[in-house]
């Protein structure tokens, strides 16, 4: 189990990391998630002994890491850039660790087939690692990582480098791999879809500080704060009577209702809202959505995904398209929803001319987060 | 980031001070120690010499040497040939640079090796290379600039074209195409596009070889001395006379002062330039392959031709003249250097003064290697702390001090410093390969730097994340790049110690002369028999080194291995 208290990081007189406490479990996988320049990869590299801590202690099964240098604390890490050794073969990359535990050739051979074989790279033994795409030499990294057999695997942003639709194949594989390799690993990314898909827990990092810790499941239904919504891809924030109203709207309107006759108010209208703020519990025949804190309070902050806000001829919001753009398999837009104002939402029709059209949004449960 | 000042729990330092940082830094001190008693001592000793002659301070010697005609003369020579030499020097380079580094012609890497072969032609070997093309039998003396200062500016520009070349041309090769491809797009003339986005680029580059050019002009000594006779003399020359003609310690130390300087301040540039270059070297675009020319890189390319023609002149006259004696054609030349009674000129045979030159050059090189690698190895680090860091910069500034203090001033005050117990040298055979390490050690240093510093930090830390101790994790990560350079800068030492002249001129015994100084006393002395020998021996030694080098250029280690 690895433990930091207190674990503080300076460059000069800045805080790269700041008082930071966690613990990792034997077998589960925590993503660092923050932004570039957070701290987050510094704080990896003090668990690895590359920095010096100035405050706390890092300690690994309760004993206390300072003064093991890295090469003896039995951790691996692997790089967003792999930093494979040019010089060596793939075999020979990965058998680096095995080699320096004097392990015979033979065996050596086998554990690096085998190993091969695990990050799906069969055959690439006398590979250059030039000669190498950008993911098959991260396969490479973390099979050479993992051949050490680390207590404690340190992914730095081990898939950042790789173009999007590799990076989401590879997250899944590496999951699948850590999973299966029982492997207890620090993942730090900014990525908050590589954190979901391939941690246990997640801590969110902020200017140093971990402002957030929990499940990656607790984390991606109820962000604490603003800045962790926001990096965990909450788009928009409502306060006040227009989060009353949203509120209002997902709690008494039924999904996919008959529309209500044109020109007529929104359910419930703002007037029915209690101008202390108070009111807003839901009523007894409809059931909170799941894990949603449902603790009304004006003072409180709404967070809406975009996946909160969908396009549905039925939907209780009204309000006109003013952009829409189209990805992959969804349309963005914005939305200026009635007593609302401007609200991210997810369309499905990338043909549809929308634009300036009028149009009603259904409320995801789902998506929408209360922040206190 | 702001790295001002580092607070840290005390004890949290311990295992960051272990034993490999602590070994590093101790190593370092053993080149440091050979710096100090090699470098520092003497030319201290000179100073001391000039400054303190009866154990008090005396300056009033400045004035007095300064106010002099002939200081004035020296200086204001030494000034305009140097700054005449950089400027036709880098006219003439940068051409040639872009079509040896941009271009890709059949014969290239032979035309490259011509191009370089001069830097490291022993001085003196130039020096009657020139000579014997410009006296007024040779093949120019029709020109009439025998006895003028033409010959020394020539030989100024034949010595360092290969500075400009390889260091411009480097930066040249790396470039990223897009940025020049991206002006053009936007409706730049191929001139419009050199001159403001090709010429920014290469600028760190152009200042730094530039200023490389300039140090070594003013610092030259063996082509000076050679072929400016008793009309031209450099501050360099002046330090040489002063010292070993007219005994005034007192002038030649006001004068080597003067000039150490200067080469401060040019190192200096050097340094803030040289930084520039590296940090762009590793920013290198995977688009930067040469193409084939076309119809506007004729000028270019014929540039390119005249410089070849420029630098074979010399040598082929070189060659030829050693060939021939009295008009006819004749081996007689190379018969005499095996023969010690061949001329009463010298007390070894030529054939004696190449073994020693070889056994010499060995030991330098051996000597400068290992120093060098330690030095390169500690200045390529990074320190956490910003004192640390500092001391490392100032370690590579002095590493580089060699580069330009007067081999004359290293070499005297050798003899002046190190002559009594416990360090009584005069008569060691030690002294020479040590004064010639000396002088290969910056560039040795320099060869290999770049290279460390290329290396990501993070390979080690990946080495040592797995489980390498950091002699391993060094080794893992640094070893296999350094191989290359490693070889070729021990050739480089090699080359340059066979060569070297300002220093071995006074610390050789007469008994155990080296190549360079046996030709020098052989162009002293007249008469044709002299001169033939004179002209043979050059040729052996120029081809010695033209060997060492080609074996070098053949491990094309690229633009890393230069300044």
């Amino acid at each position: 189990m690895l433990q930091c208290d207190d674990v503080t990081v300076r460059f000069g007189a800045t805080v790269a990391v700041d008082d930071v406490s966690l613990t990792v479990d034997e077998g589960s996988v925590l993503a660092v998630l923050g932004p570039s320049g957070c701290g987050k990869s510094t704080l990896l590299r003090a668990v690895a002994g590359l920095e010096p801590l100035a405050g706390g202690r890092i300690a690994w099964d309760g004993r206390d890491l300072a003064g093991v240098p890295t090469h003896e604390r039995g951790f691996a890490l692997m790089f967003q850039d792999g930093q494979l050794f040019a010089h060596a073969s793939v075999a020979d990359n990965i058998g680096y660790s095995l080699r320096l535990r004097r392990v015979p050739a033979a065996q050596r051979r086998r554990r690096v087939d085998e190993l091969l074989e695990l990050v799906g790279l069969p055959g690439y033994a006398a590979r250059r690692p030039a000669t190498l795409s950008g993911g098959e030499q991260q396969r490479v990294a973390l099979a050479r990582a993992l051949a050490a057999e680390p207590a404690l695997l340190l992914l730095d942003e081990p898939l950042s480098a790789l173009d999007r639709s590799l990076r989401e194949r590879l997250a899944g594989d590496l999951r699948e791999i850590l999973v299966a390799t029982r492997t207890t690993a620090v993942l730090v990314t900014h990525d908050h879809d590589e954190a979901f898909t391939i941690a246990d827990r997640m801590a969110v990092m902020l200017a140093g500080r971990v402002v957030q810790e929990g499940s990656t499941a607790e984390v991606w239904r109820a962000p604490t704060t603003r800045e962790v919504a926001e990096f965990i891809g909450y788009e928009t924030f409502l306060t006040g009577d227009a989060a009353d109203l949203v509120r209002a709207a997902t709690t008494t309107t039924p999904p996919a209702t008959t529309p209500p006759p044109t020109g007529q108010a929104l359910v419930p209208p703002a007037t029915d809202t209690p101008p202390t703020g108070q009111a807003l519990v839901p009523p007894p025949s409809a059931p909170p959505p799941t894990g949603q804190p449902l603790v009304p309070d004006r003072t409180g902050v709404l967070a809406v995904r975009r996946s909160g806000f969908r396009l549905d001829p039925h939907g209780p919001l009204r309000g006109v398209v003013r952009r829409a753009v189209a990805v992959s398999d969804a349309v963005h837009l914005t939305v200026d929803v009635e007593g609302v104002g401007e609200v991210a939402a997810l369309g499905d029709d990338p043909s549809a001319q929308l634009e300036g059209r009028e149009v009603r949004l259904q409320i995801e449960p789902r998506g929408t987060a209360y922040l206190i | 980031m702001t790295v001002t000042r580092r607070t840290r729990a005390p004890g949290a330092r311990a295992a960051y001070l272990n034993g490999p940082a602590l070994a590093l830094g101790l190593a370092a001190l053993l080149p440091v120690a050979f710096l100090a008693v090699f470098f520092l001592l003497p030319v201290g000793g000179m100073l001391a010499r000039g400054f303190l002659p009866e154990g008090r301070l005396d300056l009033s010697g400045v004035p007095e040497v300064l106010g002099r005609a002939r200081t004035l003369r020296v200086l204001w020579f030494t000034l305009w040939s140097s700054l005449a030499g950089t400027v036709l020097t880098v006219g003439l380079g940068l051409p040639v640079a872009f079509a040896l580094y941009r271009l890709r012609f059949p014969g290239r890497a032979l035309v490259r090796a011509v191009v370089v072969m001069p830097f490291v032609l022993p001085t003196v070997v130039v020096g009657v290379m020139f000579r014997s093309l410009l006296a007024s039998r040779g093949p120019l003396g029709g020109l009439g600039w025998d006895g003028t200062w033409v010959p020394i500016l020539l030989a100024f520009v034949f010595f360092n074209l290969a500075v400009v070349v390889r260091t411009v041309g480097g930066m040249w090769e790396g470039l990223d195409r897009r940025a020049e491809e991206s002006a053009a797009a936007l409706g730049a003339t191929p001139f419009q596009v050199w001159r403001t986005v090709t010429l920014p680029a290469l600028a760190p580059a152009v200042v730094s070889a530039a200023t490389l050019v300039f140090l070594f002009c003013s610092t030259a000594f063996g082509v000076v001395l050679t072929l400016g006779g008793l009309r031209y003399g450099t501050v360099e020359t002046e330090i040489y006379l002063l010292t070993t003609q007219f005994l005034d310690l007192r002038g030649a130390a006001v004068l080597s002062v003067l000039q150490l300087v200067a080469v401060v301040l040019m190192l200096a540039v050097a340094a803030r330039t040289r930084a520039a270059t590296e940090t762009t070297r590793r920013r290198v675009g995977a688009k930067a392959a040469a193409r084939t020319p076309r119809r506007h890189d004729i000028p270019a390319l014929g540039v390119t031709a005249l410089a070849v023609a420029f630098v074979l002149l010399p040598v082929g006259t070189l060659m030829v003249r050693s060939f021939r004696r009295s008009g006819r054609w004749t081996l007689e030349n190379y018969r005499a250097l095996g023969d010690p009674a061949s001329t009463p000129a010298l007390r070894v045979s030529v054939t004696e003064a190449v073994a020693n030159s070889l056994r010499t050059a060995v030991d330098a090189t051996v000597l400068a290697v290992v120093l060098g690698l330690v030095v390169a190895v500690v200045v390529s680090r990074r320190p956490r702390a910003a004192g640390w860091r500092r001391v490392v910069a100032a370690l590579d500034g002095a590493f580089m001090l060699p580069l330009g203090i007067s081999a004359v001033t290293v070499g005297f005050g050798f003899l002046i410093t190190l002559d009594r117990p416990p360090l009584d040298l005069r008569t060691s055979p030690a002294l020479v390969p040590v004064a010639q390490a000396m002088v290969a050690l910056p560039l040795v240093v320099r060869t290999l730097t770049p290279v460390l510093r290329s290396v990501d930090p993070r390979q080690r830390e990946a080495a040592a994340a797995l489980g390498a101790a950091p002699w391993r994790a060094a080794w893992t990560a640094e070893g296999p790049v350094l191989a290359r350079p490693l070889l070729a800068a021990t050739g480089f030492a090699f080359a340059v110690s066979l060569g070297e002249f300002g220093a071995t001129s006074f610390l050789a015994r007469p008994d155990r002369p080296t190549v360079p100084v046996v030709i020098y006393q052989l162009i002293s002395r007249p008469g044709v028999e002299h001169l033939g020998m004179a002209l043979a021996a050059s040729v052996v030694l120029a081809v010695l080194t033209t060997v060492v080098m080609g074996v070098v250029e053949r491990l094309r280690v690229g633009s890393l291995g230069t300044f």
